[in-house]
């Protein structure tokens, strides 16, 4: 228990979790829109196609500075959103294949150049592998400012938008059909996804920030039935798991944060998926029950 | 410029292609006013498609739309024009009651950015009475039956309080009483001095609830008042591919 008082208490833990938090926050209120969307893959598309953005920003500036690299990863990340989205538009191939495919293009691109990179005489390139795994000792007070800022301007565009976005996901057809243009909105929530995923980067990295995407949304849609709730919920969720991921990875050694926040948040579907009421696993088996002794008994 | 009062949608050589396969051939269509028209023709005609093409959400090789005493495009009108999707076009599983899916009728009008008000939910009170879902306000919409679905997309339509509606198959999957209750709705609609076009598969029952029909397959087959152009002959141009297809299958 001591030991807990003392961890709150230091500041950089203090700065990982609230960092860690933030993001768990952000990505669990987009991620409702992907996976109801039916895009939860959408996250490892956009955080893989990140990586090439990262190296090519070491390569080109030369800095190891975190914004400069995330810059990097949101570039390469909104192209690949571009391509993916024009690819389903202009051609017959639909959506799940078209993001396979941009994914494994950039993410192989990506590690082409990380070992081209490897190759660079003085270039310590241990700083970019953490964009692989994540590292979110990582995280300085500049970073949370960072992640509040965006933070900040996604849950106001959320907000804003929020009777556009809720008609867009349940039918975009009838969205169009009321002058509201299913392009332009889709561009705008691809955009603040791939936003999102890029500050998730640095914490959890390119291959488990699809999760941090996802788990929330998933164990808040199974408590609710009203939208509304389901994004806070889905916010909470990710807060929660971002603190008390980071607070295992702290008090147990060598416990690697990003993935610790990811099974924390794993937990929290898993446990969603088992106990929620009515839509919970459990539930539908008592119900199962209850029914057949019922009508067993009308039966005799 | 008389005459063309006459007229809710003016459809001019339109042609919609998937690919490069035509599905619809040149159309040239004038629905007239205060009509309840059906949109008759075989599986795969292309009802579907120039509900579409007409609501612009589908973009046309050629030719155009026009909504006649407006010459603007139909993106401006917003809630000039109603519409009522066939249901299977949505995931009924998404976290929304009855009422949250009748409310976006009234989204066109409000435009971007502005909230709902308490006006707007009272005339989603009044619609959901109108197809008599008003008991299943806050009803999860992953509960409803497919009847209870169609009414509910009905009820959105009526809140878009449109000129011209149009919608596609909404007697599908419903049963008997539930389809008195929409023919009602539509005659009320008309006398209203609405416009409705309404895609229809059941020929049986075209005399009975409609008084205008368009006879298409690919092209126009006829297109005018029920008594005029609803016989044998029409019917039969309309579904000879068909009849051909099917007796080439045997």
């Amino acid at each position: 228990m001591n030991s807990i008082l003392t961890l709150f208490h230091d500041y950089t833990f203090q700065t990982v979790a609230l960092g860690s938090a933030l993001l768990g926050m952000i990505s669990g209120v987009l991620g409702s829109f992907a996976v109801l969307r039916k895009q939860s893959l959408l996250g490892d598309g956009i955080s893989h196609s990140a990586l090439p953005g990262v190296v090519m920003s070491f390569i080109l500036l030369g800095s190891k500075n975190t914004e400069i690299l995330l810059l990097g990863a949101l570039i390469s990340g909104l192209i690949a959103t571009l391509f993916i989205i024009s690819i389903v538009k202009h051609t017959r191939i639909k959506f799940d294949s078209a993001l396979a495919l941009v994914m494994s293009v950039f993410f192989g691109f990506g590690l082409v150049l990380l070992t081209y990179v490897q190759k660079i005489p003085n270039s310590n390139q241990a700083g970019l592998k953490r964009f692989i795994f994540g590292q979110a000792s990582t995280i300085l007070q500049r970073d949370i400012i960072i992640m509040s800022v965006c933070g900040l301007i996604l849950f106001t565009l959320v907000l804003l938008f929020w009777k556009e976005f809720k008609l867009f996901t349940f039918d975009p057809d009838f969205a169009q059909s009321l002058g509201f243009s299913p392009k332009k909105l889709n561009i705008l929530l691809s955009f603040m996804i791939v936003l999102a995923i890029i500050i998730g980067l640095q914490t959890v990295g390119v291959i488990l920030m699809s999760a941090m995407l996802i788990s929330p949304a998933v164990a808040a849609r199974q408590w609710t039935n009203k939208l509304s709730v389901m994004v806070m919920l889905s916010a909470l969720f990710g807060a929660i798991s971002g603190i008390v991921g980071t607070s295992a990875s702290s008090l147990i050694p060598k416990l690697p944060t990003g993935p610790s926040i990811v099974v924390c948040a794993s937990t929290i579907v898993a446990f969603s998926i088992l106990f929620a009421p009515s839509r919970g696993v459990l539930h539908r088996i008592y119900l199962h029950r209850k029914n057949r002794v019922l009508y067993r008994l009308k039966g005799d | 410029m008389e005459i063309q009062q006459n007229y809710a949608v003016e459809v001019e050589d339109l042609t919609v292609a998937y690919d490069s396969k035509p599905v619809l051939w040149d159309i040239d269509l004038k629905i007239p006013k205060k009509k309840l028209m059906a949109v008759v023709g075989p599986n795969g005609a292309g009802k579907t498609t120039l509900i579409k093409a007409m609501l612009g959400l589908l973009k046309p090789v050629t030719g155009f739309v026009r909504f006649t005493d407006t010459d603007t495009k139909i993106q401006k009108l917003k809630n000039r024009i109603g519409y009522v999707p066939q249901s299977g076009s949505v995931d009924w599983d998404f976290p929304a009651t009855v009422q949250d899916v009748v409310l976006m009728g009234c989204y066109g009008k409000l435009g971007w950015i502005r909230r709902p008000r308490q006006t707007d939910i009272e005339l989603t009170k009044k619609m959901l009475k109108k197809v008599g879902m008003e008991d299943y306000a806050s009803r999860q919409i992953s509960q409803l039956s497919g009847g209870q679905q169609q009414r509910v997309f009905l009820a959105r339509a009526l809140a878009q309080e449109a000129d011209v509606y149009f919608m596609d198959e909404p007697f599908k999957g419903v049963d008997a009483q539930t389809e008195r209750a929409i023919v009602a709705l539509l005659k009320e609609l008309k006398e209203q001095g609405k416009t409705v076009v309404v895609v229809h598969h059941d020929l049986q029952t075209v005399p009975d609830y409609f008084d205008w029909v368009t006879l298409i397959n690919l092209s126009i087959v006829a297109s005018g008042p029920v008594k005029d152009v609803f016989h044998e002959e029409n019917l039969k141009k309309t579904y000879h591919s068909s009849t051909k297809l099917l007796k080439g299958m045997v």
